[in-house]
């Protein structure tokens, strides 16, 4: 039977398992969109913005491990589209973007919604495409999933001009494999490198292990706990990674990094071996690199030869799946003698005896750390929690513990404010039955506020926890420390009553102004299984971001909180802001 | 250092803004490139000359490996290796000044592929090192126009 490309297109989406699409429709796309209405099978989510869309489609993905696929119109539709590509680029998510493009004869010709998408998007998506004949359409389709789910995933653009979905052609079925010789996913383990790094590790009396996202996409968090516990090693992770170790475990350190607990950068400091697994030594995690680890000898395992030896020097790259290469790492120690490191954890019990994320309290003022531990005690630790970017992330990071993977989701690389919202509706609807928190602040939901409308019409119910303290508190606590307190635009003067904002959007609003209402109110909130909940709750506007690294700083020249020593920086630093 | 990094890619439209969009997003330097269909039609080689201390090399190598329409990459520069560019060398010719300037055709093998009234259009072949001597070894001022491929090259094994 002979159909056009669109119902092409959808049958390929079909039989790729794709069961939602979150999209948004215009002109370009209007041939997909009649092919969809008639397609049962998947469940379209129609956002209020074509951002939404992407980081919805991204926070599905990353909840579900499964790809998420987003479809937007040409023109504006995918610029509109950039910054969420852009997200699911850095955090390294499987992804498919259907963009629709205008018809091949009139593209170069500043035609009515014309953009060059894949030129715009070449430097954020793992690849692109353009079809621009229906004859390349199935095994283009194929490719971009092959391509955005294997090997280290990430966002695949597919642009399709108009007139091939109009095009029609025998439709012959999806093929179930594809094979492109420019592009073999599959490594493996190469034993000289196992043998190398156990060597490391015998030796090892200051071991840590470092584990980063990795440890969450390649699916991981198993063998990485069998491992951790086979090795009795202290493990710290990435922003990225938590939840592949349990944190409420004792040999868990925390998060590292600017943000991180003392006990982590300490130990990653004095380590003289570092176990870096599915972590790229971003600049959050290093710090100044000059002063990064300056006596450890680093196995490196990471899936992407190019995030090895990008920044920091290693001494045995492990190149492959982690899953790969921990399962070699542990066959390997069967048997074999590791150094007695019970001095090593003496030690770091004296660094996380000094309790880093201790914070002081004050009477009648809402503490937005509190915040986040009501939050972990009301839901059990047991939710899936999004974010957005400020300070209501790293709290959010710190005082929740993750014990499980794909409960955090947040935007870690690209930093990419508004994606909370979205990401928490995509995620419950990978999870219905998982109670979902959208741990945001005034400055970053304002940035997706749209989207409220869209969880109404499909029914996704999540609790937002919206720690007001009416600055955009990442800046502020920037400008206090290093530019004098010349607060310069990081106040946000005309908030909305989010509270009558979110009723009118359907959903229910609680503004949260006593600490004693804090807790009462959230098990309120959660309560309302089938109800969306907009929680207003005014923090200490004072409050910072502690204990920190400063830019340009090493990892034992922490800031902890309550000192008066104020953070201070050079010019140096300030550039790696 | 001066590296040669020879790449067969897929002969796909975008695949040649795809490298040169990575050297620019990166900040990797370009000395020259060059690029052309091969043997297969459906390759394309391209060679680029690079200027980097080893770990950028070895990163410039790395990013291009990953990207999907890249087959190969070889650093040149580490194996036993041929490289040859060619340049179109445009030179004044004046009655005086002309024989001077055969002696120096002559010495670096150049052939004469153009002739007007006053000015020869020289084609010099070789090493970059050979053209560029070349060019010195010529009054400055007697240099009209200068247009050079770039570097191609291959390894000199039969398989690498």
């Amino acid at each position: 039977m002979k159909l056009n490309g669109a119902q092409i297109l959808v049958n390929c989406l079909q039989s790729e398992g794709i069961d939602h699409i979150f999209g948004y429709p215009g002109g370009a796309v209007l041939h997909i969109y009649d092919a969809l209405n008639a397609c049962d099978k998947i469940k379209h989510i129609l956002v209020r913005h074509e951002q939404g869309a992407v980081h919805g489609a991204d926070g599905y993905a990353r909840v579900s491990g499964k790809c998420g696929v987003a479809l937007v119109t040409s023109g504006p539709g995918l610029t509109n589209a950039v910054t969420g590509i852009a997200t699911a680029y850095m955090d390294s998510i499987p992804m498919v973007v259907i963009s629709g493009q205008v018809s091949s004869a009139v593209i170069g010709n500043d035609a009515f919604q014309e953009v060059d998408a894949v030129g715009i998007t070449r430097s954020c998506v793992k690849h692109n495409f353009l079809v621009t004949d229906i004859n390349d359409l199935v095994n283009v389709v194929k490719k971009a999933f092959h391509i955005a789910t294997t090997g280290r995933p990430g966002p695949v653009l597919i642009d399709i001009t108009k007139d091939t979905t109009i095009a029609k052609i025998e439709f012959s079925g999806y093929p179930k494999s594809i094979n492109m010789r420019s592009y073999q996913p599959e490594i493996k383990i190469k034993t000289t490198q196992i043998t190398k790094a156990v060597a490391l590790i015998v030796q090892a009396k200051k071991p840590i292990i470092y584990s980063g996202g990795g440890s969450v996409i390649g699916n991981a968090d198993k063998i990485l706990r069998v491992f951790t516990r086979h090795t009795g090693f202290p493990i710290t992770q990435t922003l990225m990674g938590l939840g592949a170790y349990p944190a409420s475990d004792k040999q868990a350190l925390g998060m590292l990094g600017m943000h991180g607990t003392y006990e982590s950068n300490m130990a990653m400091h004095d380590s003289d071996c570092i176990i870096a697994v599915g972590a790229r030594f971003d600049d959050r995690i290093t710090g100044n690199l000059d002063k990064f680890c300056p006596y450890a000898k680093i196995i490196h395992i990471d899936i992407d030869p190019s995030s090895v030896g990008k920044t920091v020097g290693v001494n045995v790259s492990i190149i492959g799946q982690v899953n790969d290469a921990l399962s070699a790492l542990m066959q390997a120690l069967k048997g074999k003698q590791l150094a007695d490191i019970s001095q090593w954890w003496a030690q770091i019990e004296t660094w996380r005896s000094v309790d880093s994320m201790a914070y002081k309290t004050k009477a009648g003022v809402i503490k937005p750390q509190s915040v986040i531990e009501a939050l972990y005690e009301v839901t059990k630790g047991e939710a899936i929690v999004t974010s957005d970017v400020g300070q209501h992330q790293m709290w959010a990071a710190q005082y929740y513990l993750f014990d499980k993977p794909r409960r955090w989701i947040n935007s870690g690389g690209l930093g990419t404010m508004g994606f909370g919202l979205p990401a928490a509706m995509g995620a419950k609807l990978a999870a219905p039955e998982m109670d979902v928190a959208c741990v945001t602040g005034e400055g970053s939901i304002q940035m997706m506020l749209q989207e409220l409308s869209t969880m109404l019409q499909y029914d996704t119910p999540v609790k937002i926890i919206n720690l007001n303290n009416g600055y955009l508190g990442m800046v502020r606590q920037w400008q206090e420390f290093f530019y004098d307190k010349r607060y310069s635009m990081s106040y946000m003067d005309a908030l909305p009553d989010f509270v009558k904002l979110a009723e009118s959007y359907g959903h229910i609003g609680i503004k949260v102004e006593k600490e004693a209402d804090l807790k009462p109110a959230l098990i309120e909130a959660f309560k309302q299984k089938n109800r969306t909940v907009f929680l207003d709750i005014l923090i200490d506007p004072s409050e910072n971001v502690f204990p920190m690294i400063p830019a340009g700083a090493g990892h034992h020249e922490m800031l902890l909180a309550g000192r008066d020593d104020m953070a201070s920086t050079n010019d140096e630093g300030l550039n790696l802001v | 250092m001066r590296h040669i990094i020879s790449l067969q890619l897929e002969n796909e439209s975008g695949a040649l803004s795809r490298v040169a969009g990575l050297f620019s997003a990166r900040g990797f330097n370009i000395e020259s490139l060059t690029v052309a269909p091969t043997n297969d039609e459906t390759l394309s080689r391209m060679t680029i000359v690079s200027i980097g201390d080893d770990d950028i090399v070895e990163q410039i190598v790395k990013q291009l490996d990953k990207l999907i329409d890249v087959v190969r990459v070889t650093n040149l520069t580490a194996t036993g290796h041929i490289e040859r560019e060619l340049a179109l060398v445009k030179i004044d010719v004046s009655p005086n000044s002309q024989a001077e300037i055969d002696k120096h055709i002559d010495e670096y093998g150049g052939k004469i592929v153009g002739v007007s009234e006053d000015t020869y259009t020289v084609e010099v072949a070789g090493k970059s090192q050979r053209v560029d001597d070349f060019l010195v070894s010529i009054d400055a001022s007697k240099i009209l126009e200068v247009s050079r491929t770039g570097v191609t090259g291959v390894c000199q094994k039969r398989e690498y």
